[in-house]
């Protein structure tokens, strides 16, 4: 038996059920609900399981980006979103331009000394569950600036990175081969540990004392937030 | 290419120079491009005022700081905006141990910004300037990168306190009625990631300053660790990364090839000619989509027309270069290689473009231009004049919507562009709506060139498509060599300078990138209008901030 018949002819049907049907698809099924889902569920309107992969499911099914340029990873980035690639075909098309509304941050360029900190609020300000795709070579190691006085090596020393699309620019196909990836890992509930010890907002006032906390002691106050950067110890 | 046709108006020039100058000539020195005259610390403000009110040198186009083993030196870069090839280098050395000079910023406007860039990552310092802070590195940055005592491996501390909550009560101004607004790092408005520190009035911006650096990725170190040959040459791509990379490309292939005497064939200047005017129309393509974006939220229509258009360049691009957007496809003395096989697919596809092009225009003009409401948003706000757009060094469509007739591809001939016949565009609005009109005209002009280098490129014979001078593995320019160079990129005049020091890496590798003087305009602009009007006026300079900061 089809699992495509309708639900009447399966459980044997009752007259109110009947009528209520007729009256809204008119005789038998319209084909038009046919599809592979119908298939799988049957007629029945009852799905079991888990709640939390119901959840897993949905979360990887609608992504709103945030909507964050850096460089030129970031043309690629509008590229995936425009015309002809349309990164929305897979539920992830909606840039938002708030950190608050979004679960999905795609870092598409350089992190440098003076980024670094904003970066890192932006992502404090994402609501949790959040999940961070990490776009061409900077955000690996610092791609071809990795030698530049300024450059932070890679947005693992910063904030945690579930997904590394590699290239410079990725072309867009690659972008979205990696947010793919990512729906793939979070409707399997998985997430990506932190690898690298990240550099943290911390306060002044609780920075080690050493040479340059001391030089710099009158120009910060003990409660201002700041990032230090250990360029030596870099991976 | 060769400077050896203008040898005889530089003897003159120099001569007019000594005139003009007198005794505050400490020295003579000779630039590839301009003869230099070195002066006093403290004649700074004197010689500068000289030049430009009766030289006419009114175009400060760059300033170039540098440390020697025992002196600082600051050179001023000097042209005329009637004629960019008479240009004077004003070279102010100062001691080691007291790297002060007079700073230029009353003459020109422009070096504001340029001597502060000086101070930041040099660390020679400029008396009488306005406002002597770091401009790229964070406030609290100790030492001087581009300086020779440098150590990059100590720590730096950065703080976040520019982002307290400006509407808590100790941020509003005590006196007046005005309040502070953070707009950026991170706003879609922005282009990227750049922060304008604006104080408001009601609705009215009473004063928009730019805080820059939050791109800054040490792109001149980068350069000055690279060989000529080969290392550089990949990272012009990434200054002006909206595809104009084959326009950046040139900027160090014209210096580099200035400098190290390469004379390069024609066959590839065509190729050159043709892929940089494709770059300018995709780089003029992202401008119109994200203006209209910032100044009618139409992410719908015009936006993903102008990206589709840029899928076409970019595959044209592709197919000649290997890569969309980072194509590094010149090299020093030619291009990389020849136009794709088979070459009638390449033409008929470019072709087709070029084909379409007039409808789509056409449909760019009824989307935006003669749009009421976009005219409304744009005629007459961010007004910059054009003697202010002088002032500030503004070049490129930014200029050329101000009435500014300057281009570099006319006024100072470099690649095939002579040959061709095209105009360059200038409108007198002198607003965000004038800008919007260059860029779209520019785009028309640019696929004239573009077609009139397919015809050259069909018809070249074909034993005699050299692709590239013979150049040595190693380029070792003679020591102490100076040059400055500057192509039209798509936001304008995008200048190198360089000095050799005898071995395979630049000594000093200074970028004039044209959206880093654009960008100091954007307060006289917006002062005194709506903040909406900031937006729409930070729209049409199109910047790229990864050029801004480099």
């Amino acid at each position: 038996m089809s699992n495509d018949d309708p639900r009447q002819s399966i459980e044997g049907s009752t007259a109110p059920s009947t009528a209520t049907q007729d009256a809204r698809m008119g005789a038998g099924v319209d084909d038009r609900f046919n599809s592979k889902l119908r298939e799988a569920f049957g007629a029945s309107p009852f799905i079991l399981t888990k709640f939390d992969e119901f959840m897993n499911w949905v979360r990887g099914n609608s992504m709103f980006m945030l909507q964050f340029g850096i460089a030129c990873c970031s043309i690629e980035m509008i590229h995936t979103y425009a015309i002809k690639h349309d990164i929305d075909r897979y539920g992830a098309g909606v840039p938002r331009a708030s950190p608050r509304q979004a679960d999905v941050m795609i870092v598409p360029g350089t992190i440098v000394s003076k980024f670094g900190p904003r970066m890192k609020r932006v992502y404090d300000q994402m609501p949790e569950p959040k999940f961070v795709v990490g776009m061409g070579s900077c955000t690996i190691s610092g791609g071809p600036f990795q030698e530049g006085y300024n450059v932070v090596k890679g947005a693992e020393e910063i904030i945690p990175v579930d997904i590394h699309v590699p290239g410079c620019p990725p072309r867009p196909e690659a972008l979205i081969y990696g947010v793919l990836k990512l729906q793939e890992r979070i409707q399997n509930g998985e997430s990506s540990p932190v690898v690298v010890k990240p550099y943290e907002l911390e306060r002044f006032g609780d920075l080690e004392r050493d040479e340059l906390v001391q030089k710099l002691a009158d120009e910060i106050d003990e409660d201002d937030l700041v990032m230090r950067y250990n360029w030596a110890d870099s991976p | 290419m060769s400077t050896g046709v203008e040898e005889t108006p530089d003897v003159e020039r120099e001569a007019e120079l000594e005139e003009l100058l007198g005794d505050r000539v400490l020295a003579r020195e000779t630039h590839l491009n301009a003869p230099g005259v070195v002066v006093n610390p403290g004649d700074v403000q004197d010689v500068l005022f000289t030049l430009r009110d009766e030289a006419g040198y009114d175009h400060c186009s760059c300033v170039t700081a540098q440390q020697y083993e025992d002196r600082y030196e600051t050179i001023y870069h000097l042209k005329k905006f009637a004629d960019p090839t008479d240009e004077v280098s004003v070279v102010v050395p100062t001691p080691l141990d007291a790297p002060v000079s007079q700073s230029a910023e009353p003459v020109y406007r422009t070096a504001d910004w340029h001597e502060r860039e000086a101070y930041d990552l040099v660390g020679i310092q400029y008396d009488d300037h306005p406002d002597l802070r770091r401009i790229l590195l964070p406030e609290t940055w100790q030492g001087h990168p581009l300086s020779g005592d440098y150590d990059q491996d100590k720590p730096q501390v950065v703080t976040l306190s520019e982002h307290a909550n400006p509407l808590l009560p100790d941020h509003r101004d005590s006196e007046g009625d005005t309040m502070f607004l953070n707009v950026g790092p991170h706003h879609p408005a922005t282009h990227g990631v750049l922060h304008v520190k604006t104080v408001l009035d009601g609705e009215t911006v009473v004063d928009a300053e730019p805080d820059i650096g939050y791109l800054h990725r040490c792109e001149e170190q980068m350069c000055q660790q690279g060989t000529y040959r080969h290392q550089i040459m990949p990272y012009p791509d990434r200054w002006d990364y909206v595809s104009s990379g084959l326009l950046n490309e040139w900027a160090y292939a014209r210096a580099i090839e200035d400098l190290a005497d390469v004379e390069v064939p024609e066959y590839a200047q065509v190729i050159r000619t043709m892929g940089a005017e494709l770059c300018r129309i995709a780089s003029h393509m992202l401008a119109l989509g994200t203006f209209a974006l910032d100044v009618y939220g139409e992410f719908t229509a015009t936006f993903m027309y102008t990206f589709r258009d840029r899928e076409i360049i970019q595959d044209i691009l592709e197919d000649l270069t290997g890569q969309r957007m980072m194509f590094n496809y010149f090299r020093v003395g030619g291009v990389a290689w020849d136009l794709p096989e088979p070459r009638e697919e390449f033409f008929a596809q470019t072709r087709d473009f070029l084909d379409e092009l007039p409808a789509k225009v056409d449909e760019y003009n009824d989307l935006i231009t003669t749009n009421e409401i976009f005219q409304l948003r744009c005629v007459d706000t961010g007004v910059l004049e054009p003697d202010v757009a002088k002032q500030y060094g503004c070049t490129g469509p930014v200029a050329r919507g101000s009435g500014v007739d300057y281009d570099l591809r006319r006024d100072d001939p470099y690649g095939y562009y002579p040959e061709l016949e095209w105009d360059v565009v200038t409108e007198g609005g002198c607003d965000n709506y004038s800008r919007v009109l260059v860029r779209m005209q520019e785009v028309e002009e640019s696929a004239k060139i573009v077609e009139q280098c397919l015809d050259i490129l069909e018809s070249w014979p074909e034993d005699e498509r050299d692709i590239q001078a013979n150049v040595p593995r190693t380029l070792k320019p003679d020591a102490d060599t100076e040059v400055y160079r500057a192509v039209e990129a798509a936001k304008g005049e995008l200048g190198i300078y360089m000095r050799s020091d005898g071995t395979d890496k630049p000594a000093r590798f200074k970028i004039r990138s044209p959206c880093f003087s654009n960008l100091q305009a954007l307060g006289e602009m917006t002062e005194g209008e709506y903040i909406p009007d900031l937006v729409a006026s930070l729209g049409s300079l199109d910047i790229v901030l990864g050029e801004v900061d480099r």
